[in-house]
């Protein structure tokens, strides 16, 4: 395989490229010589004061400069500062709900209009956003952390762990998450407790195979790399080469899934509250709102349209976010910018 | 007995309604003159869910079954468009103390296989359905007739309640444990059907191909997919099929099988879903109905809840929540007219009904009035602002979320409490907090008739001890009325009690009424002679092509 | 490779019995008794209840009620409904309207998504990529209940392309519909793997290397960029196939298809136990499955991975 034989100078270099971008200030001019030998010394003695560091400053480096992440990184903040101060942003009473204005259109002091109930839609989706962010970012925080752990362990040291942690995986897995919602959901324990906390830990607990198993896919394939063997050659041991090499090149894939699940987790709180397992009935959420919205689609489209719209501007930024930095950790993708 | 269950669309709960007989149809006179010039051999494509066990009389207590059901059998009775009884089988039904009945049948009724329809048959059927060992869902129905506790105890030593005697192949007596006068209006209910001597030896076998006497047999089931019924040749009767059988189609909810009305793919649906109530008026025209039927929409509030207790500070309270909401508002907005608002705790459609019973003035919407009876409950006993008034409600019943948070808003806007409206996954779960007493809060309720009497609402839900008394209501007074109401022989005279038992109910509030049920149902440009009965269910007897 | 599968087939056993033992229990703990809500609300006579529960040994403690589910099991006897139905009834009829379902949606994000994907990837940072960006985006963000009712309303009445809803026989051409709204969010999984995969590998030395050799620009991408890029793709999908097995209750109750999703679903608010350990039963085999040929095509798409 041409292709593969091809590849393997090419995995090799990218860390002596980025030392070489370091020094590059000086080496402009003489651009093709001096890149052989500067760069082994650089990458030796780099490599004592902590390579991981100077990597994701590297990587912080270039990250910043980036309109993608400028933009995402202020959506964010937006989205963050309405879900921790939400009266900012709207003083009216979002549980303030009259009948007579059941599915009413913009008036002043209610931009959005009214829902069904005679809610203000804004209010709604402002208040709602505290909720909708949390079950997305932890549940995707938990779910990397447990799914990303799980599957790069089992995809580097392979064997029986790969078999067990696989198969661990499995019986999860088989349960669909929105079922196993269902049941886990009815235990008393969490039924009693309800809270954010317990729509968060269900989505976890069948969440992470789905990450587990894509890690694993993407290690096994960087494990396998020749800079691996040649870390490993160089006396770095099994779980430094795995931390240090096989996981920064196994992560973009984990990032598009991780970056697209905030949504989904987002949608899928909404999926629960429309089957009545969802958030506790007094938290706001923009999956609850999106989930009333349904009966009335035909008649208050803006219903629906409103908290949709806050959560895909607010997945959008995620994604943009989740791209920028998986460009920046990417030295191949740096190199042709 | 069972629940209102809005959702007809979800099978879950065994509790939703209406088993009872579909048909009505009217006399012939009356379907001849409905304009039957349609395609009398044209096939119905109607919808229904999965009926949930084998299709035995006794052992069918959801709309699935019930609806096939009550087209496949025919017992001494059915009940006509407005629930009145008609005779089938029955001959006479005669008694003279309302406790020991004479029934006598008319001969030569066949099942489909060409077997008699015999008092055995009734007999028979009635013990096979009581007897403990069947363990048949319905059992309780023959509750009233003499022998049934020794039948249906546990370890039972007998199968043959003591009370049903065959005097000859066309007479059978009943004899009950206590004179009940509506008796013979009960004998329409699927329960009561007759079952051939085959289905005794391999129920479970019959109950997946029965052998039946009704205007149509069982022709094929696919489960979860489909019940094709066609005519029944031998049936003699006045549910006479004027179509060429009903093809029914099982539907996980009622909003796909609007979407296939509105595309043709389907004759007939009982049921608009709540998404389309807005708009099925300008979408389906004159293909469409709003039937009131016998059935009603309530709020319980249990008795063992603090503050709610049954005294004077409960029912204070009781009466504030329900003069704080809002029913006609409630009616216009989320039903879009579909409803009427309740003025009493039956139904419009039985016989004696009143709307203006002493004392129903509290099921009047008056946000002053309101403040100042929960006022005057604070003054017993006071209510913390941070205490929290929840309604809890299936999500699996369409329709509900959106009426409970309704009531949740108004109760909130005119007390100033803390009201919110509390889901819960499904029917069986709220039913198992309300059975187990471990409700926190009040619940929506609601009855569908089983059969057309005001006995049927008020004595199961409100008796003292009642299998459906959910907020273990108790009152002395109210259930003397009630068996002085059962023991009258003249049904108006009983109905009159029953009134007057309810102006008891107006006081003590153990549920509080909000509406009468009403059906929305629609139909397809193939059909024509679509009507719906007391019950809410479509005449499907009656149904033409056109 | 012989022995790897056959290794695999034997890991069946105990996550199989995992899978059920935690079902079965989860099953178990759910509150509410499922013989109760049969009578809809009526208290039933004691008598009855006891039989009934009897009937399905729910009147045993939980590890009694596990043995004898496994005991029954060896016959292949998966219990009863409590409709009184066998299970394995229900299993036949529903796992092939599920299966065919699940092979068309997989089939339509696995096209579309790659097929995009490579074309965003490719154009990174063009007005393509950012459209199908958008696109994604709305797919991600609207539920299935919301898209599958629109898709429902507009091809299925307003346009009568499609019936809104599938039959009893659910043939290939009704489960259309469904498939795509099915297909739809895992699309944007698929695409958005492709692309980033493809930008990470479009600049590598092989590419360059190849299209120096004067390849022509299909071939580089199809032959050598793609197949680099397809792994965690694969994956993906390979898990997707899985959840896809479970059925989607939400779209096959819009589309009033009798399949998995709806069966697993009834089950499970009923309480019905024997139902739901067997769905679950078979879409852990089915799982298992589907992860091995995952790992077989790994092999097949990276000659360096290796199984001993």
């Amino acid at each position: 395989m041409p292709e593969n034989q091809n590849q393997n100078p090419e995995a090799g270099l990218p860390i002596s490229k980025i030392r070489a971008g370091k020094v590059s200030k000086y080496t402009i001019p003489h651009f093709v010589a001096p890149l052989d030998e500067t760069p082994l010394q650089g990458v030796d003695a780099v490599k004592e004061t902590g390579k991981p560091l100077s990597m994701w400053a590297e990587a912080w480096r270039s990250l910043r400069k980036r309109p993608l992440f400028i933009i995402s990184a202020l959506l964010i903040i937006v989205v963050i500062a309405i879900a921790t101060i939400p009266g900012l942003f709207t003083s009216v009473d979002p549980t303030s709900c009259y009948l007579e204005f059941s599915n009413e259109g913009p008036s002043s002091g209610h931009p959005m209009g009214y829902n069904f109930q005679g809610c203000d839609v804004y209010a709604r989706a402002i208040h709602g956003t505290r909720a909708s962010l949390m079950v997305g970012i932890f549940t995707t925080i938990f779910v990397v952390l447990i799914g990303g752990t799980i599957g790069a362990l089992a995809g580097f040291y392979g064997g029986w762990l790969d078999t067990i942690l696989a198969r661990l995986g499995d019986i999860f897995f088989a349960l669909p998450m929105v079922l196993g919602a269902i049941i886990v959901m009815q235990l008393p324990a969490f039924r009693d407790n309800k809270s954010v906390w317990t729509v968060i830990v269900t989505l976890a607990i069948f969440g992470w195979p789905q990450v587990a198993r894509i890690t694993r896919g993407a290690v096994l394939e960087a494990r396998d790399a020749d800079f691996v063997k040649a870390s490993r050659a160089l006396g770095l041991s099994r779980g430094k080469s795995l931390l240090k090499h096989v996981i920064p090149n196994a992560m973009a894939p984990v990032i598009v899934v991780a970056t697209v699940n905030l949504g989904v987790y987002i949608v899928a709180e909404a999926t629960l509250s429309f089957l009545g397992l969802g958030l506790p009935f007094e938290v706001m959420s923009w999956g609850n709102d999106i989930s009333s919205a349904q009966s009335q689609l035909r008649n208050n489209p803006m219903m629906l349209m409103w908290p949709a719209l806050f959560l895909s501007v607010t997945v959008l930024s995620f994604i943009m976010l989740g791209d920028a930095v998986r460009d920046a950790l990417d030295p191949k993708s740096r190199k042709g910018n | 007995m069972r629940y209102s269950h809005a959702s007809k669309a979800l099978v879950l709960s065994a509790a939703l309604a209406l088993t009872l007989t579909a048909c009505g149809g009217g006399t012939p006179e009356e379907s001849a003159n409905g304009g039957s010039e349609g395609d009398a051999t044209k096939v119905i494509t109607a919808n229904t869910t999965e009926p949930q066990n084998g299709l035995l009389p006794a052992n069918t207590n959801e709309v699935g079954g019930g609806r096939v059901m009550d087209l496949i059998f025919t017992g001494l009775v059915s009940y006509d468009a407005k629930g009145k009884p008609v005779n089938e089988i029955a001959e006479s039904i005669e008694t003279t103390d309302s406790q020991n009945y004479t029934i006598k049948l008319v001969p030569g009724h066949t099942f489909s296989d060409g077997s008699p329809v015999t008092a055995a048959s009734f007999v028979d059927a009635w013990n096979f359905g009581a007897a403990a060992k069947n363990a048949q869902l319905n059992s309780y129905f023959f509750e009233s007739i003499k022998g049934y506790k020794e039948v249906s105890a546990e370890n039972a030593k007998t199968e043959k309640m003591e009370g049903l005697k065959i005097v000859d192949d066309n007479t059978f007596t009943v004899e009950l444990s206590q004179p009940e006068s509506d008796f013979p209006l009960r004998l329409g209910y699927t329960a009561f059907m007759p079952l051939p001597e085959a289905a005794f030896k391999d129920p479970k076998a019959y109950g997946e191909a029965p052998v039946s006497n009704g205007p149509y047999k069982l022709a094929e089931w696919n489960h979860d997919v489909n019940l094709k019924l066609e005519v029944n040749e031998s049936y003699e009767g006045p549910r006479k099929a004027a179509n060429g059988g009903i093809d029914f189609k099982v539907y996980q909810s009622t909003e796909s099988a609007y979407q296939d009305i509105m595309a043709g793919n389907l004759d007939v649906l009982d049921q608009i879903p709540p998404s389309a109530l807005a708009n099925y008026q300008s979408d389906l025209g004159d293909r469409s109905v709003n039937a009131p039927y016998a059935g009603n929409a309530t709020i319980t509030i249990s008795g063992y809840l603090d503050h709610f207790k049954q005294g004077e500070e409960g029912n204070l309270r009781r009466a504030a929540i329900s003069r704080s909401i809002d029913r006609q508002q409630i009616i216009d907005k989320v039903y879009f007219g579909g409803k009427v608002k309740a003025e009493e705790f039956t139904a419009p459609v039985l016989e004696g009904y009143s709307a203006d019973i002493p004392g129903s003035e509290v099921l009047d919407f008056d946000a002053d009035a309101a403040k100042k009876l929960w006022d005057e409950a604070n003054a017993i006993e006071n209510w913390d602002d941070s205490e929290e008034f929840s309604i809890g409600y299936n999500v699996d019943g369409a329709g509900n979320k959106e009426f409970v948070e309704a009531v949740a808003n108004q109760v909130k806007n005119t007390l100033g409490i803390n009201a919110v409206a509390k889901p819960y996954t499904s029917f069986k779960a709220l039913r198992d907090d309300v059975t187990k007493k471990k409700m926190t809060g009040a619940h929506r309720s609601g009855w569908q008739a089983d059969y057309p009497s005001m006995y049927n609402f008020l004595g199961a839900l409100y008796g003292t001890g009642a299998g459906s008394n959910d907020g273990d209501y108790s009152n002395k007074e109210f259930d003397d009325k009630l068996k002085e109401g059962l023991a009258a022989t003249d049904p108006a005279e009983g109905a009159k009690i029953f009134n007057e038992s309810q102006e008891i109910l107006f006081k003590d509030l153990p549920a509080i009424p909000l509406w009468y049920q009403a059906v929305q149902g629609g139909w397809s440009e193939n059909v024509s002679n679509v009507e719906f009965g007391w019950n809410g269910v479509p005449i499907y007897n009656a149904i033409t092509g056109k | 490779m012989l022995a790897f599968t056959l290794k695999r087939f034997l890991q069946l056993i105990p996550v199989f019995i995992g899978a059920t033992l935690l079902v079965y229990f989860l099953v178990f703990a759910t509150p509410g008794d499922p013989i109760s809500a049969l009578s809809g609300g009526k208290p039933m006579t004691p008598a009855v209840e006891s039989a009934l529960r009897a009937q399905y040994n729910l009147d045993q403690p939980f590890w009694v009620q596990y043995g004898l589910y496994l005991k029954n099991l060896v016959t292949l006897d998966l219990g009863m409904s409590f409709s009184g139905q066998e299970v394995r009834d229900l299993l036949a009829r529903a796992f092939p309207v599920t299966a065919r379902l699940a092979v068309m949606a997989l089939a339509i994000e696995a096209v579309f998504g790659i097929f995009f994907g490579v074309i965003a990837g490719m154009r990174k940072g063009k007005a393509f990529d950012s459209t199908v960006l958008i696109l994604s985006l709305i797919v991600i963000a609207i539920p299935t209940f919301v898209l599958g009712f629109v898709l429902q309303f507009v091809v299925g009445v307003k346009l009568e392309w499609a019936k809104p809803t599938v039959s009893g026989g659910a043939t290939w051409g009704e489960l259309i519909l469904p498939a795509v709204v099915l297909g739809l969010v895992s699309f944007a999984y698929v695409l958005r793997l492709t692309r980033t995969s493809i930008i990470e590998n479009k600049q590598a030395d092989y590419v360059r290397t190849a299209t120096a050799k004067g390849l022509s620009r299909g071939r580089v991408i199809n032959v050598h960029i793609l197949r680099n890029s397809l792994i965690p793709v694969v994956t993906f999908l390979g898990a997707d196939l899985g959840s896809l097995m479970g059925g989607a209750i939400v779209t096959e109750g819009i589309f009033n298809v009798p399949g998995v999703g709806n069966l697993l679903y009834r089950a499970i608010l009923k309480g019905e136990t024997p139902t739901v350990v067997a769905v679950v039963g078979v879409l852990v085999i089915v799982f298992v499955l589907a992860n091995l040929i995952v790992d077989m095509l790994y092999a097949l798409l990276d000659p360096r991975i290796r199984y001993a």
